[in-house]
């Protein structure tokens, strides 16, 4: 182990986060290919297929362009929050890659206190979008990001409730711990409830249909990012896709058994594989329900969320809490 | 500016700007909003941003001069309004029509019909968030276009009536073709039930939102599915029978409370009996000539005036016109659905969110272009 000048710790940091921001770009290119790619199957159509086979650089066509156009800033906009926002929207979701468990040894930093450190950090992201809706003076941006303010607080709760009852169970902050003690039996089997509030709360947590009420293109034309253009817009959108697979591999951790195969028996795939099959699988889920399902109105959802999810989540943790006390 | 609008709780009243540029206007509709929060205070739609003067023209033109511009009042029923005209003509040049060409134009309307409800059956889930029925619908609406593109020779514009039959016969493919489409929509529409008629969201989004009850409508004037959704059995083809409807086996799909989802309902059942319309028809065709002889190619109609109502997809057309005697009406006033059903908005969006208020607009049907004409 050599010293640098930042320590071996880090150099780890820094070299992580560098491949995490490419993982990241790279992912994000990925999923959306994939994303038109479900969607046009959905639709009985093929989706993109001019470029490159099966139209897999698409969207490394589409984030050229996006990179190639201007910065419209709109009249009265406020300009140092218009432009902070969508940095500041993607940022803290490139956070989250520090404590992903890949598989045993490839973790950036294995922290004891991961699980909390990943929705700390997502919940900025809220607030990136209040910003960039204000800023924007448009009374669409405004409405999407009010919105959204009002769905992240009410999801959050039931989401991190779910996640308390892992917790509860195993006595642990760290990602690691809570895959290893996934080697046979997935969490998923104890915890079905905690789970699918999980996967709803997350979908709802990432602006995904049919929670997309924030940016609902039919109500609000493009919501919190109306007046975004170029890699503005653009870095909404790696956002949102690679917190997309944020909360999938978080939730891949704590419920599906990260790393681990099936019942103990691996097939001798290497762990990473199954993390990342078993992420994009949940990723191709919720592609799945998107294009399936219309839109929950606004007050359904804030309904759905305080009057079912968090009295269910809370029953949840209680009964974990008498059951972990009994065991 | 100065003077702020406020709501009791002294939160100021803001005004939205919904058009005439946004996605879910269906063409160029402006409807200003006063909110509160997101719930609509005022709602007032703005029209005329489509006027293209089909009125002046008729009166300015020769009757078969202006068969162009019927198709394009409502460009989504085309050929209903095609149809339309030449009937309001026929009665009032007294032309009889052959029995076949009756039977063609009954199933090239219906067919219209389904595809304009199909349209809007897309268009409205996209509305409210449903993306993938938009294009399931429109691959079943290519069909239709397809179908009618082999007699008509359009796709959207159709021009196939003439006064005394239709311009061409139909062909043992444009039979094949329209069996075979409704062979497919057989199972399409159990499709669409799953998918839509029974998901929980969809019926949560439209029971009980942009209720149109009976008075209401008539105070209005609403008519179509838009009426029958509240329970009034009222459609052109059975109250006033034109060509053969009064010899087809059909029914009047009506709902009960009015409500979006009893609108939905009702398109969706009318496009299942459109589809037996079809059926029939083309089973009870008869042989025969499609254009009656002898209509002069100059028409001169008697003096005298016409009142002659059909049921577009939106719901009661008409067109009434006054003859002097010349080749070209003196007045051509064009009766269209649309303009009643979107200004009932005024009294059924107030209370209602931002996110119904396009939910409702969809579920009303309007094509904007055929209030302005």
């Amino acid at each position: 182990m050599s010293e640098g000048l930042l320590g071996f710790e880090g150099f780890r940091l820094i070299l992580g986060m560098v491949i995490a921001l490419s993982f990241a770009s790279v992912n994000a290119l990925f999923l959306v290919w994939l994303e038109r790619k479900v969607s046009g199957h959905i639709q009985l159509r093929p989706g993109p297929m001019e470029v490159g086979p099966h139209g897999v650089l698409q969207t490394a066509a589409d984030a050229l362009k996006l990179i190639g156009k201007e910065l419209i800033l709109p009249l009265k906009a406020d300009k140092k929050l218009f432009f902070l926002a969508p940095v500041l929207v993607f940022t803290p979701v490139l956070v989250g890659f520090l404590v992903l468990p890949f598989s045993p040894g490839l973790i950036i930093h294995d922290m004891n206190l991961g699980v909390l450190l990943v929705f700390a950090f997502s919940t900025i992201t809220v607030l990136a979008i209040l910003t960039g809706g204000w800023a924007s003076n448009n009374k669409y941006a405004l409405l999407g990001a009010v919105r959204s303010v009002a769905q992240n607080v009410a999801y959050e709760i039931p989401l991190l409730l779910a996640v308390m009852s892992i917790v509860l169970m195993v006595h642990s902050l760290s990602f690691s711990h809570i895959v290893v003690l996934q080697k046979n039996v997935w969490f998923v089997f104890l915890q079905p409830l905690a789970c699918l509030i999980y996967l709803i709360a997350a979908t709802a947590e990432t602006n995904r249909a049919p929670f997309d009420i924030p940016e609902a293109e039919s109500e609000l034309v493009a919501g919190f990012h109306t007046e975004y253009s170029g890699m503005g817009f653009g870095l909404y959108f790696l956002a949102e896709y690679t917190n997309m697979f944020i909360v999938c591999a978080v939730a891949t951790s704590l419920f599906f058994g990260g790393w681990n195969g099936l019942f103990g028996i691996s097939l001798g795939i290497p762990g990473v594989f199954w993390f990342l099959f078993k992420t994009y699988f949940l990723i191709f889920v919720i592609m799945w329900v998107r294009w399936t399902f219309p839109r929950v109105r606004f007050d359904q959802l804030m309904n759905f969320s305080w009057k079912v999810m968090i009295p269910l989540s809370l029953v949840n943790l209680v009964i974990t809490a008498i059951v972990v006390k009994i065991i | 500016m100065d003077e702020l609008v406020r709501n009791e709780a002294g939160d100021r009243i803001y005004s939205l700007n919904l058009g005439p540029q946004h996605p879910s206007t269906h063409g160029v509709l402006r409807i200003l909003l006063d909110l509160d929060g997101e719930y609509i205070v005022k709602a007032d739609p703005v029209i005329g941003y489509g006027h293209r003067g089909h009125e002046k023209m008729g009166e300015n033109r020769q009757y078969k001069q202006f068969l162009p511009n019927t198709s394009r009042i409502d460009y989504l029923s085309g050929l209903l309004y095609n149809h339309g005209f030449v009937l309001a003509v026929e009665k009032l040049a007294g032309i009889k029509v052959p029995e076949r060409a009756k039977f063609i134009r009954v199933i090239a309307a219906e067919l219209n019909r389904i595809s304009s409800h199909l349209l809007w059956f897309g268009t409205y889930l996209l509305d409210i968030g449903g993306i993938t029925p938009f294009l399931y619908a429109f691959d079943d609406r290519e069909h239709i276009l397809d179908i009618l593109d082999t007699i008509t020779g359009s796709r959207l514009t159709y021009s196939y009536c003439r006064f005394g039959g239709v311009c061409r016969d139909i062909d043992w493919k444009f039979i094949e073709m329209s069996r075979a489409f409704l062979k497919r929509m057989e199972a399409r529409w159990a499709d669409y039930e799953a998918l839509v008629t029974k998901n929980v969201i969809f019926i949560h989004r439209t029971r009980d939102v942009g209720v149109i009850d009976r008075e209401l409508a008539r105070q209005y004037g609403v008519t179509g599915p838009n009426l029958r959704a509240c329970g009034v059995p009222f459609d052109v083809r059975r109250s006033e029978p034109y060509e053969v409807y009064d010899r087809l086996d059909f029914e009047i799909p009506t709902g009960t409370k009015g409500d979006a989802l009893d609108r939905y309902n009702v398109r969706f059942r009318e496009m299942q009996q459109s589809c037996r319309i079809i059926d029939q028809a083309l089973d009870q065709l008869p042989e025969g000539e499609v254009l009656a002889p002898k209509v002069p190619q100059k028409l001169s109609p008697p003096k005298g005036e016409v009142y002659s109502a059909f049921e577009s997809a939106r719901g009661l057309s008409a067109y009434y016109m006054v003859s002097d005697g010349s080749s070209g009406p003196y007045r051509c006033h064009i009766r269209v659905p649309s303009f009643g059903n979107l200004n009932v908005l005024n009294d059924v969006l107030p209370g209602t969110l931002v996110a119904d208020a396009i939910s409702i607009l969809g579920s009303i049907d309007v094509v904007i272009p055929e209030i302005d004409r």
